[in-house]
């Protein structure tokens, strides 16, 4: 795998939209030719070797493509967005829309993402080594497939609105979520390891969440159904399981509705 | 002597009222009387009589003093400014005619501007709604000739919208509503006990924030399904009864106001009220509607949903159009430094957006297009005064219920004014100039 190094040398006025960050755009390609993709700056466009100092090259094509971003990126948007393979390493906060529309590869992020990281994502996986801003994982507005495939995973806290209209995928939040969990979720995986505010599975079709903390408040289209024991990637104990949201259209399968499954971690 | 004009349209609030009576001066150059109009309504109408009206633009000075200058100068300043920005704001848009919107859209689109209208403070979250599952509405004249169920959440029409339930929702008789009020079961959800409120049939009283958890608990009562024996402070029994008497009759609306749609939840909050009334439709025919507050913010949503196919928030700075409240609302632009000029006409941010935001837009290159003296007028740079819309020039405006209807001029505006709809094709020209095309 080759390597590519953006690192940033001016910061932008206003905010960079740098949806070229990628190993799909970056692949095939020498450090010149990758310095003079475009980015913008409202309605400017400039080039990538105008804010960053570019070496190494990239690989032949997107797998064979690594590409690190090092200094401050808080003001730089859509790193990764729709990349389909190779590997993204940021080290340092990114702002908003990191792996957009993702298809595959990895990108690992060593600070906090703004909101809207992993929108729509349909594949790959997402590492964020800080916390994750709102819109984590959620649908692009007015879309009503989410997060198809793929997994997240975030160290710390995520904001509100995680998972929105979720399809299939895994997100795992290592610490607590802001509210309104799963909204819409026809499908997919959400493991919270701390606490949950208020909101969870809201207008939820199907899929499940796991949480390990405490729930402020739970939907009252959720109904509490049995305790049950769970063993799988890294959670053990026992779980208390509801069932909803309850108020929300369901499928049937051999005459049964088919509910999403919301367990709370009750003992170990 | 004086002439009575008949059938005026007021142009303050969102129910757009047509029977108003303004008595004019012969010459057609002074007002004196408002009739039929609410207190808000006439006051707007009294307010273009004002003697002290500043009839003139004017540019701030460096010891913060206001010097008159030209409307040609005005003119320069606001082209210069939004053509030499890299991304320029342009807010408000919704005290003002469709015509008006339209000349703005040009320039926003020429200028690479962010376009957003009130909504984003206001109905904004509703249209995100809307966008996620759609919306079963109707007109007002629907409610009034057939609503008996009426349902206010989280808005007081009694302040805010004062002739809505005489009008429309509550009092009048209509063809199948031949009882007016006594036909009618009033409900009204609010933690408040509002003058609204005190006219209900049932109050639902609901802890502030809790309305998201109490729509879904009505979702699980219409299906007959457990709950909880308290949702948001309100006993369960309260709810089936409320589920009970929504579904019985025999058509249901849902009215919603700034209550529900920018407290926690915001967006989900309306989504829910949806997926009610989606419900409601399987047993009786139920309909829902926002409480739009300015009286043509509706129609900026309409004007822009044609151009842009987006109702607010529109990002044109990449040459297409990009829609992302939450990224591309004015006070997430403004927090974020994301902006680097701002173009107000047609509403009042400086009162209504958090100081942090007003402070932003004291900091940028600014103007503000507004007939009166406002707080968004003492943080910009120029300020443009113009006649009156719906008083001083006619245009079109959008009712709540996204019904147009034309506005009318009653009288005349002071002599050399400009309106929103010449000023900003001035501004339009100027720019096509500085950018060549
Ligand atoms: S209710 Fe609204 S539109 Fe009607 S008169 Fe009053 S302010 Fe004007």
């Amino acid at each position: 795998m080759e390597t590519v190094t953006l690192t940033i040398k001016n910061q932008p006025e206003l905010y960079l939209e740098a949806d070229n960050i990628t190993p799909d755009a970056f692949a095939g390609k020498k450090a010149e030719e990758i310095a003079a993709l475009h980015v913008y700056i409202g309605r400017e466009q400039h080039q990538l070797g105008d804010f960053f100092e570019v070496s190494g090259g990239a690989g032949a094509t997107p797998e064979e493509t690594k590409v690190v971003v090092n200094g401050d990126l808080s003001r730089v948007k859509y790193i990764g967005m729709k990349m389909t393979g190779g590997e993204v390493v940021v080290n340092s906060n990114a702002d908003m829309y990191v792996g957009a529309w993702m298809q595959g590869g990895k990108i690992t992020v060593n600070g906090n993402v703004d909101a809207f990281a992993g929108t729509g994502m349909k594949g790959g996986e997402i590492v964020v080594n800080g916390n994750a801003g709102n819109y984590l994982g959620a649908a692009y507005r007015g879309d009503w497939r989410g997060m198809a495939d793929g997994k997240i995973t975030v160290a710390g806290n995520a904001g509100s609105d995680l998972g929105t209209f979720m399809n299939g995928g895994e997100i795992v939040i290592g610490g607590d979520v802001d509210v309104h969990v799963a909204t819409h979720a026809e499908g997919g995986k959400i493991v919270i390891k701390g606490n949950a505010k208020s909101r969870l599975g809201g207008q939820m079709v199907g899929g499940e969440i796991y949480v390990l903390g405490n729930i402020d408040v739970m939907m009252p289209g959720f109904a509490y159904r049995e305790d049950v024991d769970i063993e799988m990637d890294g959670i053990k104990g026992r779980f208390a399981l509801y069932e909803g949201d309850l108020g929300e259209r369901h499928r049937k399968r051999k005459g049964q509705l088919i509910y999403a499954k919301l367990y709370q971690q009750i003992g170990a | 002597m004086t002439k009575t004009v008949t059938d005026v349209i007021c142009p303050f609030c969102g129910t757009l009222c047509d029977d108003l009576e303004v008595v004019v001066s012969d010459d057609g150059k002074e007002l004196f009387e408002v009739y039929n109009a609410c207190a808000i309504g006439a006051e707007k109408f009294l307010h273009s009589q004002a003697k002290d009206r500043i009839t003139r633009p004017r540019m701030r000075q460096e010891d913060g003093s206001w010097k008159e200058i030209s409307y040609d100068e005005a003119i320069e300043y606001t082209a210069r400014m939004l053509a030499d920005a890299k991304k320029p704001l342009m807010y408000g848009w919704s005290s003002t005619n469709c015509e008006a919107q339209a000349v703005g859209s040009e320039i926003g689109e020429a200028v690479g501007a962010v376009m957003d209208n009130t909504a984003t403070v206001c109905h904004g979250t509703s249209l995100i709604a809307v966008q996620d599952i759609g919306i079963p509405s109707c007109t007002l004249g629907e409610v009034k000739n057939r609503a008996d169920r009426i349902l206010f959440w989280g808005c007081n029409p009694a302040h805010a919208h004062p002739r809505h339930m005489s009008r429309y929702s509550i009092f009048p008789r209509g063809f199948f509503t031949g009882k007016g009020h006594a036909g009618r079961k009033m409900i009204v959800v609010d933690p408040r006990p509002t003058d609204t409120a005190s006219l209900a049939d049932i109050h639902l009283q609901i802890e502030q924030g809790h309305d998201y958890e109490l729509l879904d608990a009505l979702r699980v009562a219409f299906k007959g399904e457990q709950l909880p024996d308290f949702v948001g402070g309100i006993p369960k029994a309260k709810i089936y009864e409320v589920a009970e008497t929504l579904k019985s009759g025999r058509f249901a609306i849902i009215f919603f106001g700034m209550g529900v749609t920018q407290s926690i939840g915001k967006n989900h909050n309306i989504d829910a009220a949806i997926a009610v009334t989606r419900d409601l439709n399987e047993y009786t025919k139920a309909a829902i509607m926002p409480m739009r507050g300015h009286y043509n913010v509706t129609g900026s949503g309409q004007v822009w949903g044609w151009l842009f196919g987006f109702p607010y928030a529109v990002d044109l700075s990449r040459g297409f159009a990009r829609y992302n409240p939450g990224e591309t609302t004015s006070n997430d632009l403004l927090r974020r430094d994301e902006v680097d000029a701002v173009f107000v006409l047609g509403s009042d941010p400086g009162a209504h957006f958090p100081f942090s935001s007003v402070k932003k837009i004291y900091n940028l290159p600014s103007v503000a297009i507004d007939p009166h003296e406002t707080p968004t007028t003492e943080v910009c740079k120029v300020h443009v005064p113009v006649a009156f819309v719906g008083v001083e020039v006619g245009g079109c405006a959008y009712r709540m219920d996204n019904v147009p209807i034309e506005t009318r001029k009653v009288v005349e505006a002071p002599e050399g004014m400009m309106t929103d709809e010449e000023f900003l094709s001035r501004v339009l020209a100027r720019v096509k100039e500085i950018k060549g095309v």
